[in-house]
């Protein structure tokens, strides 16, 4: 066990691929064991190099990454023995059943012989895909083969499962069925999960933390929550509304009302942060004043400005 | 080590239950046996009484209508080792296998390890297999049993054809290893043995005559025009397996066609055979480099795999 229970350790990570493009830059990450954390960032952000990294794969040209105290470069058997990885594209043999295809990553895990079947009852029933074990798996869907992906990963017994866009491709029902099968596991068997992605709406209904990644530099991390008070200046709603004028006494009368942290005004543009839906209110004082309202828009969540913030300036 | 195992035992499974195997294997049955039923026709005109190896004419002896099984297994076994392994690599890389098989905890070369040997053991299996069968169809008809020199020249022949194989097969499963295509990846292969076995010949004699014409060339020349042929045609790894199993098969003048001679001396010739030991002597290089080369090609898609980087997209 490494210090504090983290299980994911990266210091100084960084992979620079040809001597000039910088994939990953110094990154520093701890993920505590038993947590479910969402690494986000758009395409090309550096995500899946440092999956790659933390699994073996390709070498940090400086720094390190480990998984629960082993080094990833020098011992990546143990770690990819304790380690499940769900890739983006994931593929099976597609002539052989369901039951062949885990077979044949239980042997790879070298699961004694006799101990094979049973588990992949045990597994293929969490994901809820036994009544098709036979099944070959050209005949599965997308999501049935997401769901067997991850029926893959359980085989090996991990303590840590990397889900590289756990839910691209598929339909919202289906998404939210993995989404659940991966909150059930983290609860039932104390796996932790840590999910890439770019697509934030999914991801945050289930991680409590998040690390934003963008250009190879981790920019953000902690709960989402968290994150959306620093972008709204502490406050959990973001009021805009745009008036025909904007008088000084409307601003200080804004101010002055209960639960507005702050208010910014930008020619005929307020923007109130505030930690209650406070739209009614601030109508009638706008009314009251004999102003002409042309707008009203409120940010309830901060995922959009988060989003905003850190991935379209990639763009 | 196991991992190795796993893989080998799971690509040799895949192998036997795959219908290229099934088509290949009939394929090479079919050429085999008739070439055996040709030979049949012909032993009795081209083997004469004092012929120390009756039994080996089964496999060299062609006819008018067929070529003998030598010719047969010159031209099929490049064919196996393209066909068992064109898509060992790209195939599972495409498919979104490869990344998933190595979050594994396996090391990287056990994949290619033992794929290799699944379809060397496979190649094997079908040589030998077919050799085995025209021994016992030669045996019951021909009733004369192999002497133990014979039975040793024909395991010696199925090695070399392992290697030989596995020369075509490493240089397919380095192309899978080089392009993400699999069609780019046979393709490449088809040609490159096309260009060997079609074209090097005609390019060899077109500059063995510019440099030496035959036309009443005198034998000087003509020693001279066939050394060029030659050495050009050497370059090719076919023609050193012809050479090779031609020797080893064919003691009693098979060597010949490794140096100039001509046929008005081959008629005054005692025909006389080659010890087993003799005629290793003469395929030596032959041998070396043909195992040099699978090792090559093998070794170069090892490197180039170790080093490259798996992503999943």
């Amino acid at each position: 066990m490494s210090d504090n229970n983290n299980i994911i350790v990266a210091k100084d990570l960084t992979k620079i691929y040809n001597e000039t493009t910088t994939a990953v830059d110094h990154l520093n990450l701890n993920i505590k064991e038993g947590e479910i954390f969402g690494l986000l960032g758009p395409n090309g952000a550096g995500k899946s190099t440092v999956i790659l990294m933390l699994l073996g794969l390709t070498e940090p040209t400086s720094g390190n990454i480990g998984v629960d105290g082993f080094d990833s470069t020098r011992e990546p058997l143990k770690v990819k023995s304790i380690t499940g990885y769900l890739p983006e594209k994931i593929g099976f043999y597609e002539d052989m059943s369901a039951y062949a295809n885990l077979k044949y990553t239980a042997e790879l895990n070298n699961v004694p012989y006799r101990e094979i079947p049973e588990r992949i009852d045990e597994v293929l029933d969490l994901v809820n895909l036994s009544d098709r074990k036979k099944g070959l798996v050209k005949t599965f869907s997308k999501g049935m083969k997401q769901r067997l992906g991850i029926a893959d990963v359980l085989v090996k017994n991990p303590r840590l499962v990397i889900f590289d866009e756990p839910t691209e491709g598929l339909d919202p029902k289906v998404a939210n069925q993995i989404l659940q099968t991966i909150l059930d596991l983290n609860k039932k068997k104390n796996i932790t999960f840590m999910l890439s992605s770019h697509q934030l709406n999914l991801v945050q209904k289930i991680c409590p933390r998040v690390g934003i990644m963008s250009r190879g530099k981790l920019v953000g991390s902690g709960s989402i929550d968290q994150m959306g008070r620093d972008i709204f200046g502490g406050g959990k709603f973001r009021i805009e509304i745009e008036l025909a004028k904007v008088p000084d006494k409307l601003v200080g009368d804004i101010r002055k009302m209960d639960k507005v942290l702050n208010v910014a005004v930008d020619q005929n543009k307020l923007t109130v942060t505030c930690d209650k839906d406070l739209r009614e209110e601030i109508s009638k004082v706008i009314a009251k004043e004999g102003i002409i309202m042309t707008g009203m828009d409120i940010k309830r969540d901060a995922l959009e400005e988060i989003y905003l913030r850190y991935f379209k300036e990639e763009e | 080590m196991r991992s190795v195992l796993t893989v080998f035992r799971k690509e040799l499974t895949d192998h036997f239950s795959s219908k290229k195997f099934l088509i290949l294997l009939a394929l090479i049955y079919i050429a085999g046996l008739a070439s055996t039923y040709v030979a049949l026709q012909n032993i009795s005109d081209v083997a004469s009484a004092l012929d120390k190896h009756v039994f080996l004419r089964l496999y060299t002896t062609g006819g008018d209508v067929l070529p003998s099984f030598i010719s047969f297994i010159t031209f099929f076994i490049p064919i196996i080792g393209i066909i068992f392994g064109f898509d060992a690599i790209n195939s599972e890389r495409n498919s979104g296998n490869l990344s998933r098989l190595m979050s594994q905890p396996i090391y990287r070369d056990s994949v290619i390890n033992g794929k290799f040997l699944a379809g060397v053991t496979t190649l094997s299996i079908i040589v030998a297999s077919i050799a085995f069968i025209i021994a016992g169809v030669g045996l019951t008809s021909i009733g004369v049993p192999p002497t133990s020199e014979e039975i040793l020249r024909i395991f010696f022949f199925i090695f070399i054809c392992v290697f030989y194989g596995g020369f075509w097969m490493g240089l397919s499963l380095l192309f899978s290893v080089i392009m993400d295509k699999i069609a780019a990846s046979i393709l490449t292969a088809i040609a490159i043995w096309i260009f060997f076995m079609f074209f090097l010949p005609i390019i060899a004699n077109a500059i063995a005559n510019a440099v030496a014409p035959l036309e009443g060339a005198t034998s000087a020349v003509q020693i001279q025009n066939y050394t060029i042929n030659q050495g050009i045609l050497r370059i090719s790894p076919s023609t050193l397996f012809t050479e090779t199993i031609a020797i080893l098969l064919i003691p009693t003048g098979g060597h010949f066609m490794l140096q100039p001679v001509f046929e008005s001396d081959i008629a005054n010739m005692i025909a006389n055979p080659l010890s087993l030991g003799q005629s290793l002597i003469q395929v030596w290089p032959q041998l070396v480099i043909i195992i040099a080369l699978a090792i090559i090609c093998f070794a170069l898609s090892y490197i180039l795999f170790m080093r490259q980087e798996i992503r999943s997209t």
